[in-house]
């Protein structure tokens, strides 16, 4: 019998189905970046529910009571790590924003690389 | 371990769909992770959502903006559902609820496909030790699969139901089976089963004294809506037929997990049966006829009046028929022809079944009409609330079927 790899079960598991996929939005680029943020939105859905089993599983072998959760006030250390941490996250979050940001500042070169490649060639 | 089957919503929490966990455990379902299961929760958390939260934005979107514009410019309202359509397709909100509908059906089908195919092997296997040597599995080594099923993947699923990945291959009935629940948010019940148990339901209020002897189901699959058949005519003799083997293999082992031991998984085309005339006194389909083609379901209905015995019974599940329907449901119906691979799904829709039964031979005082709910155990799968409904996908059905002739009209032809 012929067997299939992990590779192609990843892949036959992602594959699309026959036929011309329909594009709802006029940019399918951005349809493209939905998918993706559909994607994301079920896997971290995934995580709260790991979450929330694992406390719960916690919870009734008398580790801990999830009220603990909701107790559970941070001391001003532990706040000023978890703000340095969303800091971190939001960076590489927003990264894409932050540099058009930046590229706004930079004027014709900066929106056009291509002509700042030519000329730094030629230089 | 806990037994989540037995596990009920408690009150007043009955806002969103069941946790997978009451999907019911048969000796041929794929076992499931923890993480492949919050996969199906979010997928049926994400359609009960698109069609409670998004899709009424959709109709207010038609009447407040779209409809009027068209009436402005043509002087009269859209009259068809190609012109609901022309207008709509450029609506934010009808984009934004297809873009996300056509994905999340996308994302079912991987996510229901990667937990089959993690343990196709074991899954085959136990197949095998089901299916091998059981006279009530019959395939065809040379079987051709109707153009209308091999050409279309219907549901968006890769390969469709009857293409093979590897020898007796199960892997696209697995994938049916562990993500219907995703899609209705369980609204067909513990084993998928509430259009073959409303069927049973229905026989047993309008027909109290039928006992049916013969009994075909016609586009089985897993044979899931067959086997509340099986269990409330046990004496019956039961034919499932099928074009997909892969769907039978399936189909055939899940009723013997289920101790179901009384139904004959065929692989027979619905056009041409090699059964005698009159050989059946009950003959039945659910969500079938859509998945058929034009010349088919003629072809189907000729054959199924040449099975069905004079004092015999037919009922086809389907969605609605279009006609006399307002033009903007007929629109959101129609969604699936074209976003979700279904084909004849336009055409079935727009067809009149009576006209074809009449074609068939039927007399049009034998075709009937009716409406039909799925049975399911409310405790566990609660309504969705109010007015939600997901056009095309809710687990309620428009029926069409043919009653025994008059005692003079079957004299007559007899």
């Amino acid at each position: 019998m012929s067997k299939l790899t992990t590779e192609e079960k990843r892949a036959l598991s992602a594959k699309k189905s026959k036929g011309k996929r329909p594009w709802f939005y006029d940019n399918a680029e951005a349809e493209r970046v939905l998918n993706v943020a559909l994607a994301l939105a079920q896997e971290l859905a995934v995580t709260r529910e790991r979450i929330d089993t694992l406390e719960r599983l916690l919870e009734s072998k008398g580790a801990l009571a999830r009220s603990e959760f909701d107790r559970f006030v941070p001391n001003a250390e532990i706040a000023a790590e978890r703000a340095q941490a969303q800091q971190d996250y939001l960076a590489r979050l927003f990264r894409v924003m932050t540099q058009s940001a930046e590229s706004a500042g930079e004027g014709a070169a900066g929106r056009d690389g291509a002509a700042s490649i030519d000329e730094l060639a030629s230089s | 371990m806990q037994n989540w089957a037995t596990v009920r919503t408690p009150p007043g929490l009955a806002a969103g769909p069941p946790s997978y966990h009451v999907v019911g455990r048969h000796g041929m379902m794929p076992s499931v992770q923890h993480d492949e299961a919050a996969r199906f929760n979010f997928l049926a958390n994400m359609n009960r959502f698109l069609s409670a939260q998004l899709l009424p934005g959709v109709k207010t979107a038609y009447e407040v903006r779209a409809r009027p514009a068209f009436i402005a410019e043509r002087g009269a309202a859209p009259m068809h559902r190609k012109e609901v359509k022309a207008i709509m397709q450029h609506e934010p909100a009808y984009q934004n609820w297809s873009a996300l509908r056509r994905g999340t059906m996308e994302l079912r089908q991987q996510s229901g496909r990667s937990v089959v195919l993690r343990q196709l092997e074991p899954l085959i296997e136990q197949a095998r030790a089901l299916n091998d040597g059981q006279s009530t599995l019959q395939l065809s080594d040379n079987f051709v699969v109707p153009r209308y099923i091999s050409a279309v993947e219907q549901h968006c699923a890769p390969g469709g139901y009857s293409s093979e990945l590897v020898p007796d291959d199960i892997a696209a009935a697995a994938n049916y089976d562990v993500g219907i629940f995703a899609t209705t948010g369980g609204g067909l019940g513990r084993y998928a089963d509430g259009g073959g148990k409303a069927v049973v339901q229905w026989l047993a209020h309008a027909y109290p004294n039928f006992k049916p002897k013969r009994i075909l189901d016609l586009g089985t699959g897993l044979g899931h809506n067959l086997l509340p058949l099986a269990e409330a005519f046990p004496d019956a003799e039961i034919m499932a037929i099928d074009v997909a083997a892969p769907m039978l293999r399936y189909g055939h082992a899940r009723a013997k997990s289920m101790h179901v031991d009384g139904v004959t998984f065929l692989q027979a085309n619905a056009e041409a049966l090699d059964f005698p005339d009159q050989h059946f006194d009950f003959i039945m389909s659910c969500m079938f006829l859509h998945e058929t083609s034009f010349v088919a379901i003629q072809k189907i209905f000729n054959e199924s009046r040449r099975l069905l015995s004079h004092s015999g019974i037919s009922i086809h599940l389907e969605q609605p028929p279009y006609a006399g329907m307002d033009v903007y449901e007929q629109f959101i119906r129609d969604w699936d022809a074209h976003n979700n691979n279904e084909p004849f799904w336009t055409t079935m829709h727009a067809l009149d079944l009576r006209a074809l039964a009449q074609k068939a031979g039927f007399d049009a005082a034998q075709c009937f009409e009716t409406g039909l709910e799925a049975v399911v155990d409310e405790a566990v799968f609660p309504k969705a609330p109010g007015k939600v409904e997901d056009y095309g996908r809710k687990a309620a059905w428009y029926a069409f079927g043919t009653q025994p002739a008059l005692k003079s009209a079957s004299a007559k032809s007899a």
